[in-house]
């Protein structure tokens, strides 16, 4: 098939998104506003399938995730055949749901890595943000298993207005936990999040403090910790190169198998996407519509058209410019070239503190 | 930029666990893989990192690469400290 002025990429990354289900009640939640529930979800040999075809398309690294991964019962089966496939995988975890005995066997399957979510530096604080009384104890137990098996771990944190003056306590629990990476997400407004995002929004000297901060800490850590950090998108003066270019570098399967550029994709109206059980992955990445549409350059509108940061961010987030402006083509307002960047520049100073709404 | 020290000629090197090796076909070769994180390693980083078991010490492959490629030494001695100082850094190998 023709391609629109581009080589067709190969993706490296696969997120696999094995239930929508989850213990957890985060108000950041990304999933959509629609869950999909389990009677839906594709079954242990279609996923087995689903990593051969990736791993046959280029794709490297499978990132099981969800909801909560652990919601699956074939769970174990799911990572031996990711692991059969030539890919590695890594399990993305809110640590509940998975005792010492399950972890055994998900090793043993040859899971390579775990990454486990925390909430915050303290116990009542955290649980509080996740909705679930006794989910730091669960997340610490789990960590000091990954860590007694050998296995590498890696402790996300996302940060927002009422945790975000804790990232270096996050970082020392992390350390202390045996992780031999971080990542510090600031909350991204998709899906759940996006209801909650004036209780969630830093401030401006918050979010100045937490850079320095990571800073400060990468040089302490250096050597033990790795950081990875993401920058809060609606503070910056350019977007993000939203996963890394749309049809580029990654894909997302849905718990029903529908194939996405990015997990929030299906917040744009009117895209086609195309389901693993109808159609094998590789011919769904070269010629699904929805990969399709905003695969290279020229999709794109005028500021993105002729600027030459185009393919260095790729006009930003398509789900975020059609979300605050409602043109899925428009440069994303995250960008200071952005006609509609005021907009942005208003959202990151609306803050209430109301309670949250959590995602039952 | 900060000196580093040359990598002992007693250490053992060897991947860290949760990093693999792999070959994917259609990303033309080998990959070194680790959380969140991906290598392309030429044909060289290929034969350097397989012999990084935990068992040989640096020198010994430093020797049994020379005597396989029939290269001076010293040639190999930089190409394989910049490499492991690199996968170090990046935690991918124990030295």
């Amino acid at each position: 098939m023709a391609t629109n002025g581009y080589d067709l990429p190969k993706p490296i990354g696969l997120l696999a998104e094995l239930t929508h289900r989850c213990p957890l009640g985060c108000p950041y939640c990304s999933n959509p506003l629609a869950l999909e529930g389990k009677s839906g979800e594709l079954d242990t040999e279609t996923w087995a399938r689903v990593f051969r075809e990736a791993g046959a398309l280029g794709v490297l690294q499978v990132h099981l995730s969800g909801g909560e991964p652990a919601a699956r019962r074939d769970l174990t089966e799911i990572t031996k055949a990711a692991r059969d496939a030539g890919l590695y995988s890594n399990l993305i975890t809110s640590g509940v749901g998975i005792n010492a005995a399950r972890l055994g066997e998900l090793a043993g399957a040859g899971l390579d890595h775990v990454q486990i979510s925390i909430q915050d530096s303290e116990a009542q604080s955290a649980d509080h943000i996740a909705g679930y009384q006794g989910a730091f104890a669960r997340k610490n137990a789990l960590a000091v298993e990954v860590v007694r098996l050998g296995m590498p771990l890696t402790i996300n944190m996302v940060v927002h207005r009422a945790n975000v003056s804790r990232i270096g306590a996050m970082v020392a629990l992390a350390v202390t936990m045996g992780a031999r990476r971080v990542e510090i997400a600031h909350v991204q407004y998709y899906g759940w999040a996006l209801k909650n995002r004036a209780q969630l929004m830093p401030t401006r000297p918050q979010v100045e403090e937490a850079i320095a901060a990571v800073e400060a800490l990468r040089d302490r850590h250096k050597g033990e910790i790795v950081i990875d950090a993401v920058f809060p998108d609606y503070f910056a003066r350019f977007p993000k190169p939203c996963v890394g270019g749309w049809g580029r570098r990654s894909l997302n399967v849905t718990p029903s198998g529908r194939v996405l550029p990015c997990h929030a994709a299906e917040t744009i109206p009117g895209l086609e996407f195309w389901n693993v059980r109808e159609y094998g992955l590789a011919h769904i990445w070269e010629n699904s519509p929805a990969f399709r549409v905003f695969r290279g350059t020229s999709w794109m509108k005028e500021p993105c058209a002729t600027c030459p940061r185009r393919e260095i961010d790729f006009g930003g987030c398509r789900c975020q410019a059609f979300l605050l402006t409602g043109d899925a083509r428009a440069t994303d307002p995250v960008c200071e070239l952005a006609p509609t960047h005021a907009l942005i520049e208003r959202l990151a100073a609306v803050h209430e503190d109301t309670a949250y709404a959590y995602r039952r | 930029m900060q000196t580093r020290p040359l990598v002992s000629s007693d250490a053992r090197p060897r991947l860290r666990r949760g990093v693999r090796l792999v070959h994917n076909e259609a990303q033309g070769g080998w990959v070194l893989l680790a959380p969140e994180r991906l290598f392309k390693t030429d044909a060289v980083g290929v034969e350097i990192i397989n012999r990084c078991t935990g068992e040989a010490t640096l020198a010994s492959i430093i020797d049994d690469l020379a005597a396989t490629y029939s290269a001076p030494r010293e040639r190999i001695e930089a190409d394989v400290n910049a490499l492991l100082t690199t996968l170090a850094d990046k935690q991918l190998v124990e030295l």
